[in-house]
């Protein structure tokens, strides 16, 4: 019967549609045959689909399951970096200038935000949001990294935290999170000393890549930024933790898988005094200055001011746009770290160097004297170059010179020594060069040379004339004045320097590093860096007539029964060129007023304090700084307490009356 | 007592195919296993299945015991009446997530897209059987309008996915009844030709879907979400997979529609290779038992019917195992007996009670 169906018919497949209705198709058993071929059609693609569906199998879990291994754990397993507790700055004494604490911010997630108005008006509701949040906010915005979370508020009260943790359900996106913050319990005081830590940018950024840290500030959101913060920050870090927790796909953490404590950053404990340091704040009242005071044997740096100073707890969550304009657009500059970045001119109080240079090399000796006629003329010019002691000192001996001041001395001296042989001395006591302290930024000065002119002057806007040294410019420069530009850290250096007999330290602000792990304190040894070449007896020579100035001399007057002996020597610094006329402070405006310089040591015998005090337009040496040193030292030397500003000392005795200091 | 137990199982079991039955319930067991996973051992999910498969159940007792010619008389106003819902949709349907789909009764909200998953072959193998004998090319070409009426209906409401399942349902039945290679290789390639042109008349959506399933990394957090983490959840089983109640793709909700249309991810990533090769055996086995039933079922609208229910069967567990595994597009398509889902599921024991009817009355017809 089968026979009956030619196989061939196979071949042609189905009857077509043009072939329906045959006689062939009305056969119901060679129907059938057809039928059941095409179900077996149908069956094989069946097998060749679940076939296709196995080969995808078998490539997916055994082919590629490594891969998709790793995905899965990629997906589930979050690493989540665990900050390390910044390092404690302390005095010497081991008070507190700056911590960390724990306190409650609320955070969003602005990727994770439809509308970010919005929920900031409705977070308003059950939290404090003042404008200034709402600005810092849209400010951290701007200059946001990817997806991280940014604080709106930051040191929620408990109340808040319970308020929003009600509300939460309805802020997808916000979050409460406990994060550490810093702070500086002196608040102004010694500000530009322990500086401020902010939210980490770009350059900062740069700069955790150039030390291969990028990976320990993961989860990291602040850094130094300004003094010990800075300077130190490697070591205030501390290594960061890690924790392991596997979250589902909405991000939240179920379970922690394994814990990699972090290590706290290291404390520092700095030479400084704070009690001094506020001490010599107080002294200044809301005079703008500079002060300097370091322990000579050591380089320890024991109080070290800067006025105005800021609140660096307004730094922390990074400072509100009033508050910075405040800062920044002030005249007074408090931003300014005077003693590292203010550079002036030094006045009278170079003059003691130049006399131990004179010595040293032999142009004059102790007992040499000249004749002061009250100025000072160049052979051949016409120009005089005024004393301030009208009519002059008359006979003036080296001594003589220190104690009184006397200009027309040093003219003569720097009209007979060689700038260059000047300049090479004047090196030995830091002048002109960088301290090394151990905060950044500090500028170098200008103690001139005929190099340095060279160089100054070497733009296309200058001829040769203005590139060349001047014998003018040697005697302007004798006394202080001219090209001469330096920092009150380098006067204080040279100051202790000299104090110390010619043996100089490397000055430094942090003395001990306490590492927390292993409870290990490292102190940072004081660093000889060089000794200056001198002779026992010219060092006597000039530190005979530093004590002569406190006691009979310039600042006499500020020193009146002190309770230990001390050598110092006053300074004026002209800000604006009288170009010959008399100065007259009370008819000067008070920004063109001349600086105020002292610097001083004591006990004189065995110096265990050496300082420099600069006073912004405060006038006269002797009236403005000496006093603010007496008070450092009073305190420092015998405990004594006076609180509140230094009174400016009685005007000088009549016979001094013009004395240039 | 024993006697009538007895008399009364033969009765009950008369008309059921056991091997179907065991294969179907093994697979439905599977479903429930990976649905407890799923769900997070959570048994609620479980109860309501549960009810659905004695729905399921009764209904295919007793579909399995109506002769199939009794069968047929309901397809025609069953299919009238599915176009007649389709054509309300189009005009009072709701809208839901952007797509009319659904056509609100009062009492309940019905989708007459599935009513035509069955009603469109019933028609068809009617219509093929009513007319068995005298067969031209113009009841071809009436059986193709039959057939792109409802799919033009379901595909403007927007449901691309379904149409093309119900397109395909109509489709095996042409085949079955004899479309001529000819024709069936035409319209391949003319449809391979028309691929460009239909594209831009594509939703915005829809062309996603297609493009993200070519790369599916172009949109790894949204389109390609679904389908990258069902990879990774199979991938990551290895070959005998990470153990019942411990994926973690699907325990950490990485996995979306878990409990539904990717429920396959969920078994693949616990059970591994081992159990995907089970299942795909399981399905082979129920798919090939529907092809014999097909094959020796004795009237055109026997054989036209179960054999468009038996490659449906198969198409929904390729089309969804496709999908999740990452071989074809992501169209919402239920795994069948095993993707939870009362009304998938009673559909599916609906089909196999024709099969076990086809099976069962097949000799009283010749005869």
């Amino acid at each position: 019967m089968a026979l009956r169906f030619p196989f061939r018919a196979g071949k042609r497949g189905y009857p077509s549609v043009a072939e329906l209705g045959s006689s062939e198709l009305k056969n119901p058993e060679r129907q059938v045959f057809l039928f059941r071929r095409r179900v077996v059609v149908a069956g094989l693609l069946v097998l060749a689909a679940f076939g296709a569906l196995l080969a995808r199998f078998v490539y997916l879990q055994i082919v590629q399951h490594h891969h998709y291994q790793t995905m899965a754990e990629s997906n589930r397993i979050y690493v989540v970096p665990i900050v390390p507790n910044r390092g404690v700055i302390t005095d010497r004494n081991g008070v507190v200038l700056a911590q960390s604490y724990s306190a409650y911010t609320l955070e969003l997630q602005p990727t994770r935000i439809r509308n970010l108005d919005e929920t900031i008006d409705a977070l308003a509701t059950i939290v404090d949001v003042q404008p200034r949040d709402r600005k810092r906010f849209r400010k951290l915005l701007e200059e946001s990294r990817n997806f991280e979370s940014l604080p709106l508020r930051t040191r929620l009260t408990d109340e808040e935290v319970a308020r929003f943790a009600v509300n939460r359900y309805r802020f997808p996106g916000v979050e409460i999170k406990a994060r550490l913050f810093r702070q500086y319990p002196f608040g102004e005081v010694a500000s530009h000393v322990v500086g401020y830590i902010g939210r980490i940018n770009d350059r900062d950024l740069a700069r955790i890549a150039g030390w291969e840290e990028s990976a320990n500030y993961k989860g990291s959101d602040y850094i130094g930024k300004v003094g010990v913060e800075l300077s130190y920050e490697r070591e205030l870090h501390g290594t960061t933790g890690v924790e392991e927790v596997e979250v589902d796909a909405a991000g939240r953490a179920v379970r922690t898988l394994s814990r990699t404590p972090p290590v706290a950053g290291n404390d520092l404990k700095l030479s400084l005094d704070i009690r001094l340091q506020e001490i010599a704040e107080a002294a200044f009242g809301a005079r703008r200055g500079a002060l300097v005071a370091i322990e000579p044997a050591t380089g320890d740096v024991l109080a070290f001011v800067s006025r105005p100073g800021f609140d660096p707890n307004l730094f922390v969550d990074g400072i509100d746009a009033v508050n910075w304009e405040l800062l920044n657009e002030s005249p007074d500059k408090p931003l300014l770290n005077r003693p590292l970045r203010g550079a002036y001119p030094p006045g009278s109080t170079i003059k003691p160097f130049l006399a131990l240079g004179a010595l040293t090399s032999g142009k004059r000796s102790a007992t040499q004297t000249i004749f002061d006629p009250g100025f000072f003329q160049i052979p051949g010019s016409a120009h005089r170059f005024r004393d301030d002691k009208k009519g002059g000192h008359g006979t003036v001996d080296m001594h003589k010179s220190i104690v009184a001041s006397c200009d027309t001395y040093y003219y003569m001296l720097a009209n007979e020594t060689d700038i260059d042989d000047t300049q090479r001395f004047m090196t030995q006591f830091s002048f002109g060069r960088k301290t090394g302290i151990d905060i950044e930024g500090e500028l170098t000065g200008v103690l001139p040379s005929r190099d340095w002119k060279r160089q100054r002057f070497a733009g296309k806007n200058y001829r040769d004339e203005h590139r060349k040294w001047y014998l003018g410019d040697s005697v302007s420069a004798g006394i202080g004045q001219g090209y001469n530009a330096f920092t009150p850290i380098q006067l204080a250096s040279a100051m202790a320097t000299l104090a110390n007999d010619g043996v100089a330290f490397r000055p430094h602000l942090v003395k001990y590093i306490r590492d927390l792990r292993t409870g290990t304190v490292r102190q940072l040894e004081p660093e000889p860096t060089h000794t200056v070449p001198l002779r026992a007896e010219h060092l006597a020579v000039i530190k005979t007539a530093l004590v002569g100035v406190a006691k009979e001399g310039t600042s006499a007057a500020a020193f009146r029964n002190s309770a230990y002996v001390s050598g110092g020597k006053t300074g004026t610094a002209q800000v604006f060129s009288l170009k010959g006329a008399e100065y007259r402070a009370s008819q000067i405006d008070e920004r063109l007023r001349d600086h105020a310089w002292y610097i001083a040591y004591a006990p004189a015998d065995k110096p265990t304090i050496a300082l420099a005090v600069l006073v912004e337009n405060g006038g006269f040496g002797a009236q403005a700084a000496a006093p603010i040193a007496r008070q450092v030292f009073d305190y420092y030397l015998t405990g004594e307490k006076k609180a509140g500003p230094a009174p400016a000392a009685p005007a000088p005795p009549p016979e001094a009356e013009d004395e240039s200091d | 007592m024993t006697a009538f137990l007895a008399r009364l199982w033969e009765a009950l079991t008369r008309r059921i195919d056991t091997f179907l039955l065991t294969v179907a319930m093994a697979i439905v067991g599977v479903g429930l296993i990976t649905l407890y996973s799923a769900t997070d051992q959570s048994f609620a999910r479980i109860d309501n299945q549960l009810v659905s498969l004695g729905v399921a159940l009764v209904l295919m007792w007793l579909i399995a015991n109506v002769p199939p010619q009794t069968i047929a008389r309901v397809a025609l106003p069953l299919y009238v009446l599915g176009v007649v819902l389709l054509v309300g949709v189009a005009l009072f349907g709701v809208t839901v997530n952007g797509s009319k789909r659904w056509l609100n009764l009062g009492i309940a909200r019905i989708q007459p897209s599935e009513l035509m998953k069955i009603a469109l072959p019933l028609m068809l193998a009617w219509y093929f059987q009513k007319f068995e004998g005298r067969l031209g090319w113009k009841d071809f070409l009436l059986a193709a309008v039959l057939i792109v009426v409802p799919v033009y209906l379901i595909k403007r409401q927007p449901d691309l996915g379904t149409s093309l399942l119900i397109g395909a349902s109509g489709f095996y039945v042409l085949y079955l009844a004899g479309l001529s290679w000819k024709v069936i290789v035409g319209l391949a390639a003319l449809a391979g030709a028309a691929a460009p042109m239909v594209w831009p008349l594509l939703r915005t959506y829809q062309q996603e879907r297609i493009l993200t399933f070519l790369d599916p990394t172009r949109d790894p957090l949204g389109t390609g979400y679904h389908s990258t983490q069902a990879s990774i959840a199979i991938g990551s089983g290895g070959v005998t997979g990470k153990g019942w109640l411990n994926g973690t793709q699907t325990h950490l909700a990485f996995l979306p529609e878990r409990h539904t249309d990717f429920i396959f991810a969920v078994f693949g990533e616990e059970f591994g290779l081992v159990g995907n090769v089970t299942l795909l055996v399981l399905y082979l086995l129920l798919v090939g038992r529907g092809l014999v039933i097909t094959a020796n079922a004795s009237t055109l609208f026997a054989r036209l019917i179960a054999g468009a229910i038996t490659l449906m069967l198969f198409t929904y567990a390729f089309v969804n195992m496709g999908m999740v595994s990452g071989v074809l597009p992501v169209v919402g398509v239920p795994l069948p007996m095993m993707s939870y889902g009362g009304t998938a599921l009673v559909s599916l024991f609906v089909g196999l009670g024709i099969l076990m009817s086809v099976q069962a009355h097949r000799k009283l017809v010749t005869s």
